[in-house]
């Protein structure tokens, strides 16, 4: 930290016109490249992981050519799809064509700004920060949609619909689940959401939360149109939904953003649930020890990666839903649980059960 | 009714889920099964047949006398022979084609061939570059007999006790 401050001092001193405006954007410049970058070789490597794993469990290898045992598949993929032509369907709006792969990445990336990674460090401190993320979150849907509308084309538009009404059904459930966790910590800041599990596995929220942890990672999967819920492109179904018309880079971009949406999902349970960059150890007369030199930043990663790894578990294991099933499972199964549990939330709160409240 | 309450209880613990998690999990540090193709093969049977070829005698002699039974034979026509009188009054092959898109790889001629001069070689994993390509002649498959021949000698002696 004291080093990010004394680099942030430099640029301050080194340009100091416009009273350091021009510094500060630079700064911000600077935090959303050490984030994006990074952020995009997750997601690239996440391509590899999802195949080498799903590989595994149905007894293959997976990619193993490309490099040694295949680390360079996703620079190849890569590679392939940069080089690809775009192809504009005759009838498509080929405006709003280029613009649905735009907004769909954009706010796959901008939802990470309010995301701490470790105590103090994040690109900015928002004081409605999980509601910033569930704003944010759900534009990206009109990427799907406008995708599936600009395609002109019968498939990606059943896709479109699809997606508009998953997003309806399971924001309202993702939106209640959080709604607990908010009630415990008292603030819809991630950072103090963070803060208030401070103390070991004990006070993490998914004890007194369990039931919400599962109904949110369900409900993620539905977010991000993952498997068993990937009804959105449901290749055996509609070809491939919102993505029939896409190749190249404006494909790639989708699957960016897929990516990206599904490893912020993760990194939201971990926040929400799992106590963020908090040490598992934490309050363990010993282990505390031990472990005191692993930053918090290694924590989070670790647990984002258990819960990044239990997405293409589930996509390995479970055949797709029917749509209307999933459907049902929104509002007669999930949505009356969150109810039942924001009251049992209300009366722990009231009773002031240790040790989360 | 306990049925029912069982069966709500099954699916609000989540326990079939669970048990096809574990499955997966399990599967995932087993051994693979996947044969790495060309660096691993599967084992091939000597009664394998794949790309066709010509023998020879070990004097040197080709083995075919023309006698065109395996043209005659051939289900699919994909044989084609013209034959001669050589110097020495022998009876020897001037053309010997297999279209190979046309062969359906039944082994026929192989088969009606009373001197065992054609054979089918364990061979398979051959492609061409043009269309011509596809038709073996005589040259082309007395050099796969001769680059092959202790592969095809080795596996025509491991069937011959069983035809």
């Amino acid at each position: 930290m004291e080093l990010w401050q004394a680099f942030v001092q430099m640029v301050h001193t080194l340009i100091p016109w416009l009273d350091g405006t021009v510094a500060n954007i630079l700064i911000i410049l600077i935090k959303a490249i050490v984030l994006v970058m990074p952020l995009m070789l997750v997601v690239a490597y996440f391509t590899y992981a999802e195949r080498k794993v799903i590989g595994y469990m149905q007894l293959r290898i997976g990619p193993n050519r490309v490099g040694p045992k295949g680390w360079l598949q996703p620079i190849a993929d890569a590679l392939k799809l940069m080089t690809k032509e775009i192809i504009f369907p005759t009838k498509a709006n080929i405006y709003l064509f280029l613009l649905a792969p735009v907004l769909a990445i954009t706010p796959a990336i901008a939802v990470w700004a309010v995301i701490p990674f470790d105590e103090g460090i994040y690109v900015t401190n928002l004081d409605i920060s999980l509601l910033y993320v569930l704003a944010i979150g759900s534009i990206g849907v009109y990427g799907i949609i406008l995708a599936g509308w600009a395609s002109n084309s019968k498939y990606p538009l059943l896709g479109a619909l699809r997606s508009a009404s998953l997003l309806v059904s399971y924001e309202i459930v993702i939106g209640f689940a959080l709604v607990t966790v908010v009630m415990i910590a008292g603030s819809v800041n991630l950072n103090t959401i963070v803060q208030a599990q401070q103390g070991g596995i004990a006070h993490w929220y998914f004890i007194p939360l369990f039931p919400m942890m599962i109904i949110f990672f369900i409900s993620a999967l539905v977010e991000t149109n993952r498997a068993p819920f990937d009804v959105v492109e449901g290749e055996s179904e509609i070809v491939g939904g919102t993505h029939i018309e896409y190749s190249g880079m404006t494909f790639a971009v989708f699957f960016l953003a897929e990516y990206a949406n599904m490893i912020l999902m993760a990194t939201l349970a971990v926040v929400m649930f799992f106590g963020g960059w908090h040490s598992p150890f934490e309050g363990i007369p010993y282990l505390q020890a031990v472990f005191a030199w692993v930053p918090g930043i290694i924590w989070l990663l670790a647990k984002t990666s258990f819960f990044m790894f239990l997405y293409l578990w589930v996509r390995a294991t479970f055949p797709r839903f029917r749509y209307d099933q999933i459907m049902h499972l929104s509002w007669k199964v999930f949505l009356p649980i969150t109810i039942i549990w924001i009251f049992v939330v209300a009366l722990m709160t009231q009773f002031q059960l240790a040790p989360w409240f | 009714m306990i049925k029912k309450l069982s069966k709500l209880v099954k699916s609000f613990t989540l326990s079939e889920l669970r048990t096809g998690l574990k499955i997966t999990a399990k599967e995932l540090v087993n051994k693979k099964i996947t044969v790495q193709f060309p660096e691993e093969r599967t084992p091939i049977s000597p009664r394998f047949r794949g790309l066709h070829a010509l023998r020879r005698y070990p004097n040197g002699e080709e083995r075919c006398i023309a006698c065109k039974l395996c043209e005659a034979v051939c289900p699919a026509n994909a044989i084609t022979i013209e034959s001669e009188m050589r110097d020495d009054g022998t009876r020897r092959t001037t053309m010997y084609d297999i279209d190979l898109f046309k062969c359906i790889f039944c082994g026929f001629c192989e088969e009606a061939c009373p001197v065992d001069a054609i054979v089918e070689t364990q061979i398979f994993d051959y492609a061409f570059e043009s269309r011509q390509g596809s038709i073996m002649t005589k040259k082309r498959l007395l050099e796969v007999g001769s680059e092959n021949t202790q592969v095809i000698n080795q596996t025509k002696f491991e069937d011959a006790k069983y035809k």
